[in-house]
């Protein structure tokens, strides 16, 4: 279980995180929402230490991540950036079994190798694409192999920061069930940041909407259509007009 | 107040300088902490030796080539206005084992290698790679910096014997070619003239230089900033810098070695 409470961050002058509370029961789903800019990826890496909150405590199943043994923490999570963040100096393959190829989860290079295949294909990618670099590849596929590399260890804990951005919805439809397929079948624990809404109902057990630097609304997916919260409403639906402003 | 406006500017320069210098020197020390410490990366280790040691061997070679011939030709012209001619040999090796050679190529290390670690590191930075890594359980440190540190180390001081070596070849070229020298007598001179201090003295001088070159283009791309403006910033800072390092830690080396 991951709980945030009172996070805070700001970068300079501007407040990013203004007490962010929320709580990802083990094995569960959740979804963050939210505008553009209002500082999800940056709750992702508050949670991992990438970025050190000024403010407000993050407990892993109780313990303080901030207090953790760095190793054996990051070792149970995965995660899957915005960007992709491929190594571009490694070959596709090389990216997948990174850890798989050093450190505590070292195992042979054919083994490794087998392993990255096998995660490339559930992503949609051929074994080919395994021996080119990130630099010969699209957009969408640099995406899916990020994923592939942050589920490759099996990890217990998933973070996939826009897993759907710029894939074609049949892949985006292929990568939504490969989500909750490692939920359900693995038992992992996975947040997801997305703004595809039927991404969220894809994926989501619970979703959270992150506003003005605090969780605006949370709950069960069932429950967002109904809930009245004019911001949670406005998002869901992509008006232009509401309490959230469209034009800063 | 107007008045002591540049003056509080020079304060200010003199201060962020300082500043910089500490925390490069805490950067050293963690590098050096984690050299001792595994996981270690052969691997990268390899491929920082040939990025770093191979690969500049011609840069090398060709700066140190002209300069020991540009060499040759000035001191036989200064030599010839008091009738010391004949020293060539003498001054184009010691010019080139004790401060040419090492200077020239940690320079020269400091723009072609520094530039493009500090480019690299820098793009993996702003790309998020860096925190992919962390998040891989591999520490950037022990991945990325000490593999470079290690190289730049290890491998400057053999590229400075080399060096030291054609630019006395270059010397000798002119020398014999030009200047009419006798090939025999111009090695004997230079074998019987340099001693085995000044050889040394090259090679420590290279070490600390390839250390100060990698070092100060992994501190810089660690710490760029954001964007391809970061990525600019970080490695013309780092070029700057460890130019500027390297000619301040060879008059430190000179004053050391042969001071007294
Ligand atoms: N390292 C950083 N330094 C300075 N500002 C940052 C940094 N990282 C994020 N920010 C700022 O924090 C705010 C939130 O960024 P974040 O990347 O979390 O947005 P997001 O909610 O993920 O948006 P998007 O949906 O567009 O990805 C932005 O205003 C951004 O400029
Ligand atoms: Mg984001």
């Amino acid at each position: 279980m991951i709980t945030l409470s009172g996070v805070h961050k700001g970068f300079g002058a501007n407040k990013v995180l203004q007490g962010v509370d929320l709580t990802i029961a083990k094995g569960t789903s959740m979804v963050i929402i939210g505008g553009s800019g209002t500082g999800k990826s940056v709750t992702l890496k508050c949670i991992l230490g990438l970025v050190t909150p000024d403010q407000g405590t993050i407990t892993l199943d109780g313990q303080d991540v901030a207090r953790a043994e760095r190793e054996a923490f990051l070792a149970r999570f995965g995660m899957l950036f915005q960007g992709g963040a491929l190594f571009d100096s490694l070959k596709v393959w090389e990216n997948v079994a990174f850890r798989l190829l050093r450190g505590a989860l070292k195992r042979p290079k054919a083994e490794a190798r087998e392993i990255a295949i096998e995660k490339l294909r559930r992503v949609g990618l051929k074994p080919e694409v395994g021996d080119l670099y990130p630099s010969e590849l699209s957009g969408g596929m640099q995406k899916r192999v990020g994923l592939a590399r942050a589920i490759a260890a099996s990890p217990e804990i998933i973070f996939f920061d826009e897993p759907t951005t710029g894939l074609d919805p049949i892949m985006a439809g292929v990568i939504n069930e490969l989500i909750r397929e490692i939920v359900v079948e693995m038992g992992a624990t996975a947040m997801t940041i997305t703004h595809d809404m039927s991404s969220v109902r894809a994926i989501a057990d619970n979703v959270a909407m992150l506003h003005g630097g605090v969780i605006r609304w949370t709950g069960p997916v069932a429950d967002m259509d109904a809930t009245d919260d004019p911001y949670v409403q406005q998002f869901i639906h992509g008006r232009a007009v509401g309490p959230i402003e469209s034009v800063r | 107040m107007s008045l002591l406006s540049p003056i509080a500017a020079l304060g200010r320069v003199t201060l962020s300088g300082l500043a910089q210098v500490g925390r490069i020197t805490l950067y050293a020390a963690a590098t050096l902490a984690h050299l001792v410490r595994p996981p270690f990366y052969p691997r990268e280790f390899l491929s920082a030796l040939l990025n770093v040691g191979w690969l500049s061997l011609p840069v090398v070679g060709l700066t140190a080539l002209f300069t020991g011939g540009a060499l040759a030709l000035q001191i036989y012209a200064g030599g010839q206005r008091f009738s010391a001619e004949a020293v060539v040999p003498q001054i184009v090796a010691i010019g080139m084992v004790r401060e040419l050679g090492p200077v020239l190529v940690g320079l020269m290390i400091a723009a072609r290698v520094t530039s493009s670690i500090a480019a690299e590191i820098a793009t993996m930075k702003v790309t998020e790679q860096i925190d992919a890594l962390v998040t891989l359980s591999t520490h950037p440190m022990k991945y990325l910096t000490v593999p470079r540190v290690l190289a730049g180390f290890l491998t400057v001081p053999l590229l400075v014997g080399v060096g030291d070596i054609i630019g006395i070849l270059g010397g000798f070229t002119v020398a014999t070619g030009q200047l009419g020298f006798n090939k025999a007598s111009y090695i004997q001179n230079t074998v019987d003239f340099l001693e085995l201090p000044d050889v040394v003295s090259s090679l420590i001088k290279g070490a600390f230089f390839g250390f100060i070159a990698t070092l100060v283009g992994c501190y810089h791309g660690m710490n760029s900033g954001r964007g391809a403006m970061g990525v600019g910033q970080a490695t013309k800072n780092a070029v700057a810098m460890a130019s500027i390092l390297i000619l301040a830690a060879n008059f430190l080396l000179t004053s050391v070695l042969f001071g007294s």
